[in-house]
């Protein structure tokens, strides 16, 4: 078992660092196009990696998380607000989880 | 108190609810991986980054390395650094260091985004009124959410629990649907991490070296075969 405290220690530490360093160090413009559209692309990717498949084992049951992701993305896609994409995901769950306790 | 500030305490209120319900499945996310109230609070409020955190809670649990925790760290808020890259460029160049150090602390999608909104050159008092607000939310919620994650009934924490991928979601979409090439690289990665998930060679590797790589491997072909444009460039400058 290793400490917890170390542990939020490295976190914190690079985390602000990733934060801090491009906004005291950097003046001038990026020149790379590859480093600049590869950094433009890394959130999504992050993201969306860790979206899927991993939301079908958040539940307790997959399809409860599956269904959770498709009414998250319609409700993104026509604009909502995170708060609502969340609310949606969260109440979607609830809903087919208790539908499949009632069977 | 300057009208700056107030201004931005007023444009936190938003983001500080939102905060709170997003941190409360974190919360759980954090006790899970054996986390106590305080530690869990702590990690939020020195952290402020719900996929960074959420990824190292996971790695936490499984009781991976310190060096696998940085790794993973540093994959999970990459998009910090660009983000700090843009903020950059919206300062005047004066800026004295202290306020640079002081703005990188709490960089997160919506304080970057409603920092980068408001028209003219950054002011940092803006931005630290919406910080004062917003990110004590963020960390009583992850508290709030370690210590009721056991008093709910468990299809609560069910649904929960999945707040944050909605939350993950609604910063993808948006981008996705404004444009096609992040479109396919979200796709790319959904498809690619569903394989990695089931396949033999990668699904023996640790989750998190599994997101680091196949982030790495997704944005790495779309930077080689689709280069920003200067519009897409310009969004963030």
């Amino acid at each position: 078992m290793r400490n917890i405290y170390l542990y939020l220690l490295v976190m914190a530490g690079v985390t602000y660092a990733i934060r801090v360093i491009p906004l005291t160090l950097l003046r001038g413009k990026i020149k790379s196009r590859f480093l600049h559209s590869f950094l433009y692309y890394i959130p999504y990717a992050t993201l969306a990696v860790m979206t899927f498949p991993a939301v079908l084992n958040a539940t307790q049951v997959p399809l409860a998380g599956a269904l959770a992701m498709v009414v998250g993305i319609i409700v993104a896609w026509r604009g909502a607000k995170l708060i609502w994409v969340a609310s949606s995901c969260c109440l979607t769950v609830f809903l087919v989880e208790s539908l499949v306790m009632m069977i | 108190m300057k009208p700056a500030f107030r201004d931005g305490m007023r444009d936190g209120i938003p983001i500080g609810l939102g905060y709170f319900a997003v941190s409360f499945s974190l919360g759980i996310a954090a006790r899970a991986a054996g986390l106590t109230v305080f530690q869990g609070f702590l990690a939020s409020l020195l952290n402020n980054s719900s996929s960074g955190e959420y990824a190292a809670f996971t790695l936490i649990a499984n009781h991976a390395t310190y060096l696998e925790l940085a790794l993973m760290t540093i994959t999970a808020n990459s998009r910090y650094f660009m983000m700090s890259c843009a903020l950059s460029q919206k300062c005047a160049p004066g800026l004295p260091l202290r306020h640079r150090l002081l703005l990188g602390f709490d960089i997160t999608d919506e304080l970057f985004g409603i920092t980068l909104a408001r028209p003219g050159s950054l002011d940092p008092y803006y931005t630290y009124g919406a910080v004062a607000t917003a990110a004590p939310c963020w960390a009583i919620g992850t508290a709030v959410g370690v210590v009721t994650g056991t008093l709910m009934p468990l299809r609560l924490v069910s649904a929960f629990s999945v707040a944050l991928y909605g939350m993950f979601i609604a910063v993808v979409i948006p981008a996705a649907k404004q444009n096609q090439v992040v479109a396919g690289v979200v796709t790319a990665s959904f498809v690619a991490s569903f394989l990695a998930d089931k396949l033999v060679p990668l699904a023996t590797v640790s989750a998190g070296a599994r997101i680091i790589l196949l982030t790495l491997a997704v944005s790495a072909v779309a930077a080689m075969l689709f280069p920003c444009t200067q519009e897409e460039e310009l969004q963030y400058a």
